[in-house]
């Protein structure tokens, strides 16, 4: 009775034609909507391995596919793909390590103790992630470029201040969903090894840091995506093409739109997606989860 | 640095409650010196800060170091050590920016008016005049390996020839200039331009009697002097070539007569760019295009991908369909990949010229193609069409959720009454569905009224509209009129004007967020009744 398949048939009678009917149309729709969805990523793929670099009237499955545009991609001296790549590597997995300490540290407090402050402090981390930090982009680099007189590697067109920036925005994002999870674990736990002695510095570490375990891979994962895809910050902040991130450097494949090289640009598309889009599906489960609770991603 | 304060405090194994002692003498240790440490960086670089008038973000850092000395200092408040590295963070890089923002918002800053205004006097005293009746020379340089520079200065009226360096005493020299001297070799003419914005900056002699060379009359030298001079009492800058003297108008060095002299300096000018947003049709018509744009985009990207999304959920979320999890998997990718990979793979597809989609359109249509990046109404199509891809798989998961969810028994109810299909989507799917995924929507509406990333990559908000003020297009939201405003201008960059809009994003942002929650409660309370 629960099927939800139920809710719109009417009656009994005509059920098998009409169901034979449906499905056919659902078969249809999947088929239109996959189009839609998977065309674009199967044209770069085409385009990325075909030698001729011109996209009109390119068959899909290229004649003589070569390499070559990974090759032009990885040698070019003035767009230094390899460089970009590594830069938003390590900006990324440098900012969820720091990020999920942060977090880790101040959703178990939020969960743990009771003190003076502590709904209104919790409060205000949700309230002020209600604006996006990169809208204050003018303020932003007026800080850095302050900063940088006396602090040269945080000013800006640094990775260091470009960090800061990042990290600034990272305990609003995610102590709500790493205090919830801390709650979940019972306090009957950390109170039985407090009788015994323990601090809270040992609670923490020994019991329920091991705990946590699965919401730390979360906030991992949904930190690096975040910060891997950035676009507008690290736009403003870097000028040095040396220092860019994939996401300000793929773009100068075509910004010139007549002159725009799509294999080489396809090329570099399809590397810069792979592992944000393998992150995705391999932590499919925990990630949707994620985003039914509320999450959007940029 | 704080960090390193909460480890060391780890020590110090402190059962939370109000009297708390550290009973470790090394946690106790280590946190006074960790303490120290960020203490005595902190005072150096707020003493610094201070000393160049940098008073806002120096008062910022010294609120955040007292804070974390109090907090680490006193045990009733040991809880917020854990909270102290992330908050620290967010009031210096998040809190602070806010204000700092509707600080800019009333100032004038922007081109012309970037510097304090200690920096436009001290860049006003450095410059330099000919007197009239001052002696020129002609001028030989010499360089040393040590790149230090001497001048050989002949009087152009004629007399005896000299050598000087830098804060030295000149020393008088007989005939010709030589290929070598004192160590200092002959700078040739041909290498002479390359190195004269160097030799331009020095001062040659005592520090009240020195040499300059010309950077206007080349191989000429003089005693310059000094062309500004600033009275703190009058608070004036006086050209003591023309007498004239500049009093600061609204961040401006203007004369009595009215002229002006660039670099002006940033102050706070009131309401004016307000005021201007609401008055100065030039800009006031390109704002409200853009506001509505904004609105529109945000909300029939939600419409459509929502629209779709719930379409697809319950068109694919029955047992009989076939490869039901290949088909969730398939659809994920789209928003899997970063946006900053889809939109210039999307603008590919689009390329009037190249593009797949377009070569298509042209083919069914005998040669026409929509003009995606030039025409205002087409290229919004575009946007919301890439839009639709990127949101859809979104959609598709929260409603495939939601739906599953769902109480069946009001469905048997409502086939005893005989409603039809539709009827049933629209009086009990629709209403339920909306209650469950409804804050999501408006979570969804915010993040797209700032989507930077899709309008700025997708053709930095062009097509640009004509005859306006400021630099704008016909895609711009609010966040990328903003941007263009204070960054991408060749017209000039205008932060103050750039951060009056960002205040009014956050404006409407705080209405969405109020309705938000309103709307949350509402909707919680309805759920509960049905």
């Amino acid at each position: 009775m629960s099927k939800p398949g139920g809710r719109y048939t009417t009656s009994v009678g005509s059920m098998r034609r009409g169901k034979m009917i449906a499905l056919i149309f659902r078969i249809v729709l999947a088929i239109v909507v996959l189009i839609f969805a998977l065309f674009p990523i199967v044209w770069v793929l085409s385009a990325s391995f075909n030698p001729t670099n011109s996209v009109v009237g390119q068959p899909l499955i290229p004649p003589n596919p070569t390499l070559d545009n990974y090759r032009a991609l990885l040698n070019d001296p003035l767009n230094p793909f390899p460089q970009w790549m590594l830069n938003s590597f390590y900006l990324a997995v440098l900012t969820t390590i720091i990020a999920v300490i942060i977090t880790t540290l101040a959703a178990y407090a939020f969960s743990r103790f009771r003190f003076n402050g502590r709904r209104q402090l919790l409060q205000s981390i949700l309230l002020i992630q209600v604006f996006p930090n990169f809208l204050n982009m003018v303020a932003l680099f007026l800080i850095l470029q302050q900063l940088g007189n006396y602090l040269p590697p945080v000013g800006l067109n640094t990775h260091g201040g470009l960090l800061l920036l990042y990290l600034g925005g990272t305990l609003g994002v995610n102590t709500w969903l790493m205090k919830g999870y801390f709650d979940s674990i019972p306090r009957d736990l950390d109170e039985a090894a407090t009788v015994d002695g323990a601090g809270p510095w040992l609670v923490f570490w020994v019991i329920l840091v091991p705990l946590v375990r699965p919401i730390l891979v979360v906030v991992g994962m949904l930190t690096f995506i975040g910060i891997y895809s950035e676009y507008v910050l690290a736009r403003i902040i870097l000028t040095d093409k040396a220092l860019y991130t994939l996401s300000v450097g793929l773009n100068l494949f075509i910004q010139n739109q007549y002159s725009g090289r799509w294999g080489v640009f396809s090329a570099g598309a399809l590397i810069a997606a792979l592992p944000v889009v393998l992150l995705f599906l391999i932590f499919q489960r925990y990630l949707v989860g994620g985003l039914t609770s509320g999450s959007v991603k940029g | 640095m704080t960090a390193t304060a909460q480890k060391g405090s780890g020590g110090a194994s402190a059962p939370p409650g109000a009297n708390n002692q550290p009973n470790s003498i090394t946690g106790w240790i280590i946190r006074i010196a960790a303490l120290a440490i960020i203490d005595a960086f902190a005072i150096w670089l707020v003493y610094m800060m201070i000393g160049d008038g940098i008073w806002q973000l120096a008062t910022v850092l010294a609120i955040v170091t007292i804070g974390i000395n109090i907090i680490f200092l006193r045990p009733q408040l040991y809880p917020l050590r854990w909270v102290s590295p992330g908050l620290a963070l967010m009031v210096i890089f998040v809190a602070y920016p806010i204000l700092f923002t509707i600080y800019i918002s009333f100032t004038n800053y922007g081109d012309g008016h970037l510097l304090t205004k200690q920096q436009t006097i001290e860049q006003f005293e450095s410059q330099v005049f000919l007197p009239a009746d001052a002696e020129t020379y002609n001028y030989t340089a010499f360089k040393n390996a040590d790149g230090d520079f001497m001048l050989w200065l002949t009087p152009r009226g004629g007399g005896q020839p000299f050598t000087v360096t830098p804060g030295g005493e000149p020393v008088m020299r007989e005939g010709e200039p030589p290929a070598e001297l004192d160590g200092f070799t002959q700078i040739p003419q041909n290498r002479l331009l390359v190195e004269l914005t160097a030799l331009s900056a020095l001062r040659f002699g005592a520090e009240d009697d020195s040499f300059q060379v010309s950077q206007q009359q080349f191989g000429v030298a003089a005693k310059y002097e000094q062309l500004f001079v600033y009275d703190p009492a009058a608070d004036t800058l006086t050209n003591r070539q023309s007498g004239v003297v500049y009093r600061p108008v609204a961040g401006t060095w203007t004369a009595e007569d009215g002229a002006t002299m660039q670099p002006g300096f940033m102050v706070t000018i009131g309401t004016y760019n307000y005021a201007r947003l609401f008055t100065d049709p030039a800009l006031r018509e390109p704002f409200v295009m853009v506001f509505i744009w904004t609105v529109l985009f945000a909300a029939l990207s939600v419409f459509i991908t929502f629209a779709l999304g719930t379409l697809l959920a319950i068109v694919f979320d029955v047992p009989e369909m076939p490869f039901r999890r290949l088909l969730r998997s398939l659809l994920l990718i789209p928003y899997a990949i970063p946006a900053f990979v889809s939109v210039p793979v999307w603008v590919g597809l689009l390329n009037p010229e190249f593009g797949v989609v377009s070569q298509a359109i042209k083919a069914l249509t005998g040669g026409w193609a929509p003009g995606w990046f030039a025409d205002p109404l087409w290229a919004k199509v575009g946007i919301l069409l890439i839009q639709l891809w990127l949101g859809m798989p979104y959609m598709f998961i929260i409603v495939t959720g939601a739906l599953q969810s769902l109480p069946t028994d009001v469905y048997e109810a409502a086939d005893l009454d005989g409603a039809n299909p539709w009827h049933k989507f629209y009086s009990i799917t629709l209403p339920l569905l909306l209650i469950t995924v409804g804050p999501l929507l408006v979570a969804s509406f915010a993040f797209n009224f700032n989507n930077f990333t899709v309008i700025q990559l997708y053709n930095n908000g062009g097509p640009p509209m004509i005859g306006t003020a400021s630099p704008v297009g016909h895609t711009d939201i609010l966040a990328t009129y903003t941007y263009r405003i204070a960054f991408a201008s060749g017209r000039g960059a205008d932060q103050g004007y750039a951060a009056a809009i960002t205040v009014i994003i956050f404006l409407i942002l705080v209405v969405i967020t109020f309705f938000q929650f309103r709307y949350t409660n509402m909707l919680e309370e309805r759920g509960e009744n049905v």
